[in-house]
């Protein structure tokens, strides 16, 4: 990696001009963030005081209380948890369930199945948008959990990825399993998902901050108040005539951390998630 | 494979007809519930929809119109404001970000660079922040009266900006933050590709006189086509699709100069109630989605089909 190898130690125009560079782009990537801190610490009327407030004030359990009593904050969080939870369980198994069919049997309707699942991967859910809006609503599933959720628990990234995952387990181990009287169920949850949890845990990831991050069509589906989920709660902030933009930071932040969270717990699998097969495999 | 059908062979003969049933259907048990989910929820909303496009809702019933929602679309000034205003984040925003995010995994790659893994983490931190919260904390640090952005720049001796509310500035605006968001992003992306070339290759191009821009120019980037293919591709599906980010900042305003394909689909399905014509945008960004990133195949995918 170190072509440069050559003038180590001495102190280079262009490297500290370089690092300089660096330094500067990095304060503009995390600045916000320490903003965030700042802003959700302090009274709303001091945040476009002149000067700003610079440094985190007291204020953060009055904000938090002020978000509770607008938007019901906690019960927001607890909905946006409970949603991407279950959906992320339920994709992440049928979408490995899904690749593992089509990584390790022959059978009539494979190569169709296939083929839908690489054209759904092309095709931007948006288009769907006014079609199964209606769908919903004919069913009554207007305002309902499972309205967000069940479309789109066949993820075609997840599948497809998955199924990469497959083809590289050796047959002959499936083979020898079964020979050892193991059923086609118990093979896949017991010698098979172990060996790709990697690319089992880059897919859960890549699931939980997708439906975490879903605005559009939670926007579309929830209707009250009680059933909204962060992003939608966070938006209905924004509309309101005085708005609180303290609290609205607070929430802001508050909806990042889990992510955040996520992204220092599993860094490794977060990357490859959102590489999706871009480098290897 | 052929394998597994002997394997099967020899359990029919010593089970019943069930057990057979029960073989041929295992790969059924796996496959099933995402391909129902798929049938339901995406084959037959994708049919309908496009049905739907050649209708229109009159007098309260859904008639037949041929492709009069299509023409409609070619003389509606709004369409064209939302394919432009893309158009102009494709051709100003994609490439300036991933020029960025080159330079950022070339730095970021380099072994003399002291705190390497602390630059990734800070430089990845936007690509964690939830979509809408992100325009959310834009949306206030840009505000004109008090916002910390023209707090900043009145600071320098500079006059306040109306971000969102000049068409100009709210374009840079929104451009400002999807660039914030993704830069990093892409450039962990490029850095894995970078990272996968090995260190002789350096070496190689150093033996042969080449310096360290000509060893990237000729070398090193070519070799990083793919995962560049795979960035820009990414990033074009994403602007195409671009909503989260324009409707919280400006609602896509100021006179729809932030306005972009899907917002208008969701303003012409959800606000005017106009389902035909929404159907039929939907299926016109479909096929531009799909037209644009067989360009970028063509042009990125050339050499690299090893």
């Amino acid at each position: 990696m170190n072509h440069i190898a050559r003038g180590t130690g001495r102190l280079r125009p262009g490297r500290v001009l370089f690092v300089l560079l660096l330094l500067v782009g990095a304060v503009i990537s995390t600045a916000p963030f320490y903003w965030m801190v700042v802003a959700s610490t302090h009274d709303n009327s001091e945040l476009f005081q002149s000067p700003p407030p610079f440094m985190p004030g007291g204020r953060f359990m009055h904000n938090l209380v002020e978000l509770e009593h607008s938007i019901g904050f906690g019960r927001v969080m607890f909905n946006s948890a409970g949603i991407a939870v279950v959906y992320t369980v339920l994709s992440s198994l049928i979408s490995a369930m899904c690749g593992y069919a089509l990584a390790k049997y022959r059978f009539r309707g494979r190569g169709l199945l296939l083929g839908a699942v690489l054209a759904t991967m092309m095709i931007p859910f948006q288009v769907l948008l006014v079609p199964l809006f209606q769908m919903m609503a004919s069913l009554g599933w207007v305002d309902t959990y499972q309205a967000v959720v069940l479309p789109f628990l066949a993820n075609s990234f997840g599948i497809f990825l998955m199924r990469q995952a497959f083809l590289g387990f050796p047959d002959e181990l499936i083979e020898s399993a079964r020979i050892d009287g193991a059923g086609d169920l118990r093979i896949f949850y017991q010698v098979v998902l172990p060996v790709v949890r990697p690319q089992l845990g880059a897919l859960v990831i890549f699931t939980f901050m997708t439906q975490w991050n879903a605005f559009l069509w939670p926007l579309l589906m929830l209707n009250s108040e009680d059933k909204y989920t962060v992003p939608v709660a966070l938006y209905t902030l924004i509309g309101q005539s005085h708005v609180d933009y303290a609290g609205l930071i607070l929430g802001s932040f508050l909806a990042t951390l889990p992510l955040m969270l996520i992204f220092f717990l599993f860094q490794k699998q977060f990357v490859s998630g959102l590489l999706g097969g871009a480098v290897k495999g | 494979m052929t394998e597994r059908e002997t394997g099967a062979g020899t359990a029919a003969r010593a089970g019943a007809a069930p057990r057979r049933w029960w073989r041929r259907s295992t790969p059924w048990i796996f496959a099933g519930p995402a391909a129902a989910l798929l049938v339901f929820f995406f084959a037959y909303p994708l049919v309908a929809g496009f049905y739907q496009s050649f209708t229109a809702d009159r007098d309260g019933a859904t008639t037949w119109v041929g492709i009069a929602q299509y023409r409609r679309m070619m003389s509606d000034p709004v369409f064209w404001a939302a394919l432009r205003n893309t158009g102009l984040i494709l051709i100003v925003q994609v490439p300036v970000m991933i020029g960025l995010a080159l330079l950022l995994a070339f730095g970021l790659n380099q072994s003399w660079l002291r705190f390497r893994s602390t630059f990734r983490i800070a430089y990845f931190l936007p690509a964690v922040t939830m979509l809408v919260a992100y325009s959310v904390v834009f949306r206030v640090l840009l505000k004109t009266d008090g916002g910390l952005v023209n707090q900043m720049l009145t600071a320098v001796g500079l006059s306040e900006i109306d971000w969102l509310n000049s068409p100009g500035w709210a374009r840079l605006a929104l451009i400002g933050s999807i660039t914030w968001r993704w830069t990093g992003y892409n450039a962990v992306i490029l850095l894995a590709g970078l990272q996968t070339i090995g260190r002789e290759q350096y070496e190689a191009a150093a033996i042969d006189g080449a310096g360290a821009v000509t060893t990237y120019l000729r070398v090193i980037l070519p070799q990083l086509r793919p995962v560049i293919l795979f960035c820009s591709v990414t990033s074009t599906i994403g602007t195409l699709q671009l909503f989260d980010e324009n409707y919280v900042l400006t609602g896509g305003g100021p006179g729809n100069a932030t306005m972009t394909p899907v917002l208008y689909l969701y303003k012409v399905g959800f606000e005017q109630l106009d389902f035909g014509y929404a159907a039929a945008l939907a299926w016109v960004i479909v096929v531009v989605i799909g037209l644009i990133s067989y360009a970028q195949f063509r042009f990125f995918g050339r050499d690299s089909s090893r």
